[in-house]
């Protein structure tokens, strides 16, 4: 790894303002299981690395029935897992953490390093998209709230400024008889960067037979992960039906736009996402 | 030698001098140092005119506690905790493979929870308390994970087996009676290049007996 200078702020205003100071020549660090690995191979060289883990305001997950719950930047993905408010009320979200690396990566990798990291296979951004959840950001001139949706904008890349630090997740309340469900699909169960990821949203009428809303967003087969809303609207308002749920399935592949890369073709990937949308619909479906 | 080349490129590409956002830097860090009593980690190396620190790759004196034993190192942010714990501490029984957090070689416990110590910066572990395979055994007593994978044949070469040893110390740290599915599960993160993965299990859900008889894991 090349030299730098090590910092490590305790409040997030201190953090922003070493962080414009550097113009652009520092890279926040949070568990460092991303960035560490890009310093390694020298794809990065920053001139300084400025620690968050030292900020408390940057840690902890809180939950009020009203508002929703909040996950700040510093969670990590075994808080994620054994948080009781996510077990009881936003279970879609342990499922995918369970999915990312292995225990020593989930212990140190972190919600904020996840969604900034911003590769399109990152396995907290389909959920977070169906829970329409939002980003507190943190810059030198206060606060900005960005939906998820408008986080990422390519491949690496959010909408994160210079000086700007993600501070907290927010994510509102489920609807009424909903259900979320987030399937991956890899070679291996662990140590996977997911080749297609899919969640997706159910909430049914009091009839229990119609759909009230869905939402559908996709893992790694897009520049960024993406909701799929031309195959939500196909869904909304229909009894749920086999017939019904294979179109807004075909519909979602055909909105993916997957590379052909080592893990899977495009035309492979494609045929995934039909496939585990169609699953996934069916499963919250009936669960609900 | 490659790594100096690689900052004088650097410093040739940035519009402002190095030198000048650099001293920007130190000043702004320590102004607020002196408010909050921040910047934690960093006081001593602060010190230092923070020119110097960068140009000379200045070494920071850090405590490191270690299977309960306070460690005083001299450590460059970028230094890796495998690479103290090895090199600087001689504590050889923390193995280095891959060197990318993906074989799980270099797995210690800090606080308690299994981590890559090739994934994590030495100077981020001050403080807090770091568990190697030499805090184990007591004297020449083995500990009940030890005796497990022994008594088990869990290694060939035994290359992976202090890595494997802390997953598993980790898992029985939190979960004394996993189930075969749990047993795998954390031990997701540890290749085998030998390919000694089902005594390894056999080893696992046999430690957790061996501690469950015992009354616990202290380990
Ligand atoms: C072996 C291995 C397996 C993995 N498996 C998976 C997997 O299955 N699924 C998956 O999704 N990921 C996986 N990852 C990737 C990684 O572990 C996760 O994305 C993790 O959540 C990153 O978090 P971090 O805290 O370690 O990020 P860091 O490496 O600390 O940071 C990542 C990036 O985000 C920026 N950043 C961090 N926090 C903030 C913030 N609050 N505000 C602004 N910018 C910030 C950093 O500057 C950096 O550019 C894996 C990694 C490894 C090494
Ligand atoms: S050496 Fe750290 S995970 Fe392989
Ligand atoms: S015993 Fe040889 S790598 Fe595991």
């Amino acid at each position: 790894m090349l030299t730098f200078s090590y910092y490590a702020p305790t409040s997030l205003n201190q953090a922003c303002r070493l962080l414009s100071e550097a113009q652009g020549q520092a890279r926040l660090l949070a568990g460092g299981t991303d960035l560490l690995i890009q310093m390694k191979r020298n794809l990065v060289k920053p001139q300084f690395l400025i620690d968050l883990k030292k900020i408390k305001r940057l840690k902890g997950i809180e939950y009020d029935p009203e508002k929703g719950l909040r996950i700040r930047a510093l969670v990590t993905h075994s808080e994620l897992l054994h948080n009781p408010w996510i077990l009881g009320y936003y279970p879609i979200l342990a499922q995918a953490a369970q999915t990312i690396g292995s225990v020593q990566i989930r212990n140190k990798g972190t919600v904020g390093g996840n969604l900034c990291h911003a590769v399109p296979s990152a396995d907290l951004a389909p959920p977070l998209l169906v829970l329409n959840a939002r980003a507190v950001v943190r810059g030198l001139k206060g606060k900005k709230f960005i939906p998820l949706e408008e986080f990422f904008c390519a491949p690496n890349q959010t909408i994160l400024k210079d000086g700007e630090i993600l501070q907290e997740i927010e994510v509102p309340r489920m609807p009424e008889r909903s259900k979320a469900i987030y399937l991956k699909h890899g070679i291996r169960r662990a140590m996977e960067i997911a080749i297609v990821g899919v969640a997706v949203l159910m909430a049914l009428k009091p009839d229990r037979r119609t759909c009230a809303e869905v939402r559908i967003a996709l893992g790694a087969v897009a520049p960024t992960p993406i909701r799929v809303v031309e195959a939500e609207n196909s869904l909304q308002g229909k009894i749920i039906a086999p017939e019904e749920i294979e179109k807004a399935a075909s519909i979602a592949a055909a909105h993916a736009q997957p590379i052909t890369d080592l893990r899977g073709s495009a035309e492979y990937r494609q045929e995934i996402v039909r496939v585990l949308t169609a699953r996934a619909i069916t499963h919250a479906a009936r669960i609900i | 030698m490659k790594e100096k080349e690689g900052n004088k490129k650097g410093k040739q590409l940035s519009s402002v001098s190095r030198r000048e956002f650099i001293k920007g830097l130190g000043a702004g860090a320590l102004g607020t140092a002196a408010l909050s009593g921040g910047i934690i980690a960093l006081k001593e190396a602060e010190a230092h005119p923070a020119e110097e620190s960068l140009e000379e790759g200045i070494k920071i004196p850090l405590r490191l506690k270690i299977n309960g034993i306070r460690y005083k190192v001299e450590v460059e942010p970028r230094y890796t905790l495998v690479d103290v714990i090895r090199d600087q501490l001689q504590l050889t029984g923390t193995k280095k493979a891959c060197d990318r957090g993906e074989c799980g070689a270099c797995t210690v416990l800090l606080d308690g929870k299994p981590v890559y110590s090739c994934m994590t910066l030495a100077i981020t572990a001050a403080g807090r308390d770091i568990m190697t395979i030499e805090g184990l055994a007591s004297g020449e007593e083995l500990h009940p994970i030890q005796q497990a994978f022994l008594e088990n044949d869990a290694f060939q070469c035994g290359f992976c087996t202090s890595g494997q040893i802390m997953a598993v110390n980790g898992l029985l740290k939190q979960n004394l009676n996993p189930s075969r599915e749990e047993a795998r599960n954390a031990l997701a993160g540890n290749i085998c290049r030998c390919g000694t993965y089902t005594r390894i299990l056999e080893a696992t859900l046999d430690a957790s007996q061996r501690l469950r008889k015992g009354g616990g894991n202290r380990g």
